[in-house]
C-alpha cells in the first residue's frame, strides 16, 4: 500500500520510528490588538472602499434595508437564510428570493440573479474581509455566482483581524466544511498585470455595517 | 549545460518584447510587495522567523503530521489517497471518473498538478480537464507551461491573447483586456456548471483540522471546490502545517510576498464534503497526497529547507537571473531561484547539471523569502552534488586532471609565482584565444568565445605591485 511505503520512506529519511512522540511545535503566534468598535467599523469600511468595494455605515437596520432596496430596485436578487437579513427586513424586499434550502434551486437562482445578498459570520476590520461559514443559513454560492454581492453585517461581528478570528475559532473544521474570507471584489491581473475586476466571482461588492441591532417587526412602513 | 537550456536562454535574451514584459511585470510585483510591507506590518521579520520555525518543526516530524492530517480528513467525511507519482494520481482520477460517469473536470491553479502533467495524462484517456484560472486557461489553449509561479501568463501581452482567442475560440480579434476577461468568464462559467469533478491544489494542509487552504483572487478555486459534486485536492506532502492558528502567520506573509495583498480576495478553508445541514458544497472530498520526489529530499538536513516553500514567487521577481532569462528557460515547471533548488532535488542533479550554477549568488532571494529558505546556501550544496555526480559518471577525466594540476600549483606558491612571471614575460600581449588558429572551430571553445576571451597576463603581478607600494 502506497500510504505505508511513503510513510516508511519519510520515517527512514528523518530517522523516526512509527508512533514516536514529537516535541511540541513552536507556540502559535496570536497577537490581538485592542481596537474600539467604532474604529473597527471605520477600518473595515475604509479597507473595502480601497479595494473598490461600496460601503455604508448604517445607523439602523432600516437604513441598511433602504440602501439594499434602492440598489436592487427592478433587479433580481437571491438572499441567504441568515436571520439578520430577515431582522433587517431585507429577505422580504420585492425581487428577493430567500429561504431556499434546495441545492439545485439555489444554484439555478444564483446563476441567474443580479445580486447575491448575505450577512457574514465575522468581519476582519484590518483587511476589510468578510468571514463566511457555510451552514444552513449561509450557502456558498450566494456570495459567489451572482455578478454582485451585498453583505449586511452587524457591527458587533467585526473582529480586529486574522489573529482574533483564529483565537475565537481555533478549529473552524468543527463547525463547517467551508470557511471563506472575502476581501474585496473578484479580480485578476493575469494579462499584463493589469487589474480587472469580476473575473469569476462578483466584480461588485457592497459591505453594509449596521450599528444598531434591535430587531424590527414586520415589513417596512409604506 | 544542455543545448536546450542554452538555446532557451539565448532566445529569451534576444527577444526585446519578452525582456520588456518580464522586466515590467516582475517590477510591478516587487513594487506591490514593498508597498504592502512598508509601515504596514511592523512584525514582518518576527513572522518570517516564526514561519521558518513552524515549517522546520513540521518537516522534522512530517510522518506524525501526515497521519494526524489523514485521521482528521477522515473524521470530516473525506478520503485520503497516497500517490507516489503522477501516474498513480492519474490512475486514481480516471478510475473515479469512470465509476461516476464523469466527462468533464474543472481545475483551479496548482503547481503540483503542473508537476505531474495532470491535464495531459487525463486527456490522453479522453477525460477533459479545463484550467479555470485566467492565466492558466490562456496557457492551456496555448499548450504552454506557466511562466511564473503566481503570474502564469506573465510573458504574454493583450495582443498575444487576442490572437490566441481568435484562433482557438473563433471570436473576433479583441485586444481590450476587460473584454478578454469577460469572454473567459463566460466560457468557463458554463464549464463550472457542467463539470462533475473539481480539482484543486492546496496552499496549506492543516493537520489539526484535516483541512485544505486555498488562496486566490479570481473566485475560480471557490467555484471549483463548491459547484461540482466531487472535489479532489492534489497536494505535495510538504504542504502540511500543524494548526489552523498557524495560518495567522502564514496568510499574512503569503499574500504580501506574492502580490502585495494583505490578504488575497478569497481564502478558503475547506474541511471535507458538505455537512448534512449545509445547503451546498460537494458530496465527496478526496485529498491526494503526492510524493513525486519529496521523500528523497528529506534525508538532507540542510537541503530539505526547500520543502518549506509556500510558492509566493517573490524570489523570482527579485532574481536578476530570472528577470533576464525568464520562466521558460528553466528545465522544469518551477522557475527562478526556488526552481533552481527544487528541480535538481526532485528530478536529480543530472536533469540539468548547469542549473545550480545559473545564479550570481547575490542573495536577493533569501532576503525576500517569507519562510527564510537559505537558497544561496542550497545552490552551493547542489553545485557540490553536480560535481560529485560528474565524478561518479567518470566522464570528466580531463577536468579532474586539470583541477589536480591547479591544486598542486595553488598549494606550491613558488610554482605559482614562477608560472605568473613566465606567462607575463613570454605569454601573448593581448586577448589571445580567438587568435589561436582553429580554436574557434571547436564547438565548446566557439560557444565560450561568443561572449568573452582570455586577456593577457599583466606585466606586473599584484604581489609585485603590493611589494613596491609597501617599499
Amino acid at each position: 500500500m502506497q500510504r505505508d511505503l511513503i510513510l516508511r520512506d519519510v520515517r527512514k529519511a528523518l530517522g523516526r520510528d512509527a508512533g514516536q512522540a514529537v516535541p511540541p511545535p513552536p507556540p502559535a503566534r496570536i497577537v490581538i490588538p485592542d481596537v474600539p468598535v467604532s474604529q473597527r467599523i471605520d477600518s473595515m469600511l475604509d479597507r473595502v472602499a480601497a479595494l473598490a468595494g461600496k460601503t455604508l455605515r448604517a445607523k439602523s437596520m432600516a437604513e441598511a434595508r433602504e440602501y439594499v432596496a434602492a440598489l436592487i430596485e427592478g433587479k433580481t436578487a437571491v438572499a441567504s437564510n441568515a436571520p439578520f437579513l430577515r431582522d433587517c427586513g431585507i429577505a422580504e424586499l420585492p425581487g428577493v428570493s430567500s429561504g431556499i434550502t434546495d441545492r439545485e434551486e439555489l444554484r439555478r437562482l444564483c446563476a441567474t440573479c443580479n445580486y447575491g445578498i448575505t450577512s457574514a459570520d465575522y468581519g476582519l476590520s484590518d483587511t476589510g474581509s468578510l468571514v463566511m461559514l457555510s451552514s444552513r443559513e449561509e450557502a456558498r454560492l450566494v456570495s459567489l455566482l451572482p455578478p454582485a454581492h451585498i453583505a449586511v453585517v452587524p457591527a458587533s461581528k467585526l473582529l480586529t483581524g486574522l489573529d482574533e478570528l483564529f483565537s475565537i475559532l481555533p478549529r473552524p473544521a468543527e463547525q463547517t466544511s467551508s470557511m471563506v474570507l472575502i476581501t474585496g471584489p473578484s479580480r485578476t491581473a493575469d494579462i499584463e498585470q493589469i487589474l480587472v475586476r469580476g473575473v469569476h466571482g462578483p466584480g461588485e461588492i457592497h459591505v453594509v455595517v449596521v450599528e444598531e441591532e434591535t430587531a424590527i417587526a414586520g415589513p417596512p412602513e409604506p | 549545460m544542455s543545448v536546450v537550456f542554452d538555446e532557451k536562454i539565448q532566445q529569451t535574451l534576444g527577444n526585446a518584447k519578452l525582456q520588456l514584459a518580464i522586466y515590467t511585470s516582475t517590477g510591478r510585483l516587487m513594487d506591490h510587495r514593498k508597498k504592502s510591507l512598508t509601515g504596514q506590518l511592523p512584525d514582518f521579520e518576527e513572522l518570517r522567523t516564526h514561519a521558518n520555525a513552524v515549517k522546520k518543526h513540521t518537516i522534522e516530524n512530517l510522518d506524525y503530521y501526515l497521519e494526524q492530517l489523514e485521521a482528521n480528513v477522515k473524521a470530516h467525511g473525506g478520503q485520503v489517497v497516497w500517490c507516489r507519482d503522477g501516474q498513480q494520481v492519474a490512475d486514481f482520477v480516471l478510475a473515479l471518473a469512470k465509476e461516476k460517469g464523469s466527462k468533464l473536470i474543472v481545475k483551479s491553479k496548482s503547481m503540483t498538478t503542473e508537476e505531474i502533467d495532470f491535464n495531459e495524462r487525463l486527456e490522453h484517456h479522453h477525460l477533459e480537464s479545463v484550467e479555470t484560472d485566467l492565466g492558466e486557461y490562456i496557457l492551456q489553449l496555448k499548450h504552454e507551461r506557466p511562466y511564473h509561479i503566481v503570474a502564469p501568463a506573465l510573458h504574454l501581452t493583450r495582443y498575444d491573447v487576442a490572437n490566441l482567442f481568435e484562433k482557438e475560440l473563433g471570436v473576433p480579434n479583441d485586444t481590450v483586456i476587460e473584454n478578454q476577461t469577460l469572454l473567459a468568464r463566460k466560457v468557463l462559467r458554463d464549464k463550472f456548471l457542467q463539470a462533475d469533478i473539481g480539482v484543486s491544489g492546496a496552499n496549506f494542509l492543516v493537520a489539526d483540522s484535516g483541512s485544505i487552504v486555498l488562496v486566490e483572487n479570481e473566485g475560480n478555486a471557490r467555484l471549483t471546490t463548491s459547484a461540482p459534486k466531487i472535489h479532489i485536492a492534489v497536494a505535495g506532502v510538504e504542504k502540511v502545517i500543524p494548526r489552523a492558528q498557524d495560518l495567522a502567520t502564514f496568510l499574512k506573509l503569503l499574500g504580501r510576498s506574492a502580490t502585495g495583498q494583505p490578504l488575497t480576495v478569497y481564502t478558503s478553508f475547506l474541511s471535507g464534503p458538505k455537512r448534512a445541514e449545509e445547503v451546498d458544497g460537494p458530496d465527496e472530498f478526496y485529498l491526494v497526497l503526492l510524493d513525486n520526489g519529496r521523500t528523497k529530499v528529506l534525508a538532507d538536513r540542510e537541503k530539505r529547507q526547500v520543502l518549506y516553500c509556500i510558492r509566493c514567487g517573490a524570489c523570482l521577481n527579485h532574481c536578476p537571473v530570472y528577470r533576464k532569462i525568464g520562466g521558460h528557460s528553466f528545465p522544469w515547471v518551477y522557475s527562478g531561484p526556488i526552481g533552481a533548488i527544487i528541480t535538481p532535488q526532485f528530478m536529480t542533479v543530472r536533469h540539468e547539471p548547469a542549473l545550480p550554477f545559473a545564479s550570481s549568488l547575490c542573495g536577493a532571494c533569501a532576503e525576500v523569502c517569507p519562510v527564510k529558505i537559505d537558497i544561496p546556501k542550497i545552490l552551493l550544496d547542489l553545485r557540490e552534488d553536480v560535481v560529485k555526480a560528474r565524478t561518479e559518471d567518470a566522464s570528466n577525466q580531463l577536468e579532474r586532471l586539470a583541477f589536480r594540476m591547479f591544486a598542486f600549483m595553488m598549494s606550491h606558491p613558488w610554482l605559482y609565482r614562477l608560472a605568473g612571471k613566465l606567462g607575463a614575460r613570454f605569454g601573448p600581449k593581448k586577448a589571445w584565444v580567438s587568435h589561436v588558429p582553429g580554436a574557434g572551430m571547436l564547438p565548446p571553445v566557439k560557444l565560450w568565445l561568443s561572449q568573452r576571451d582570455l586577456p593577457s597576463l599583466a606585466k606586473k603581478s599584484f604581489r609585485d605591485l603590493w611589494k613596491e607600494r609597501k617599499g
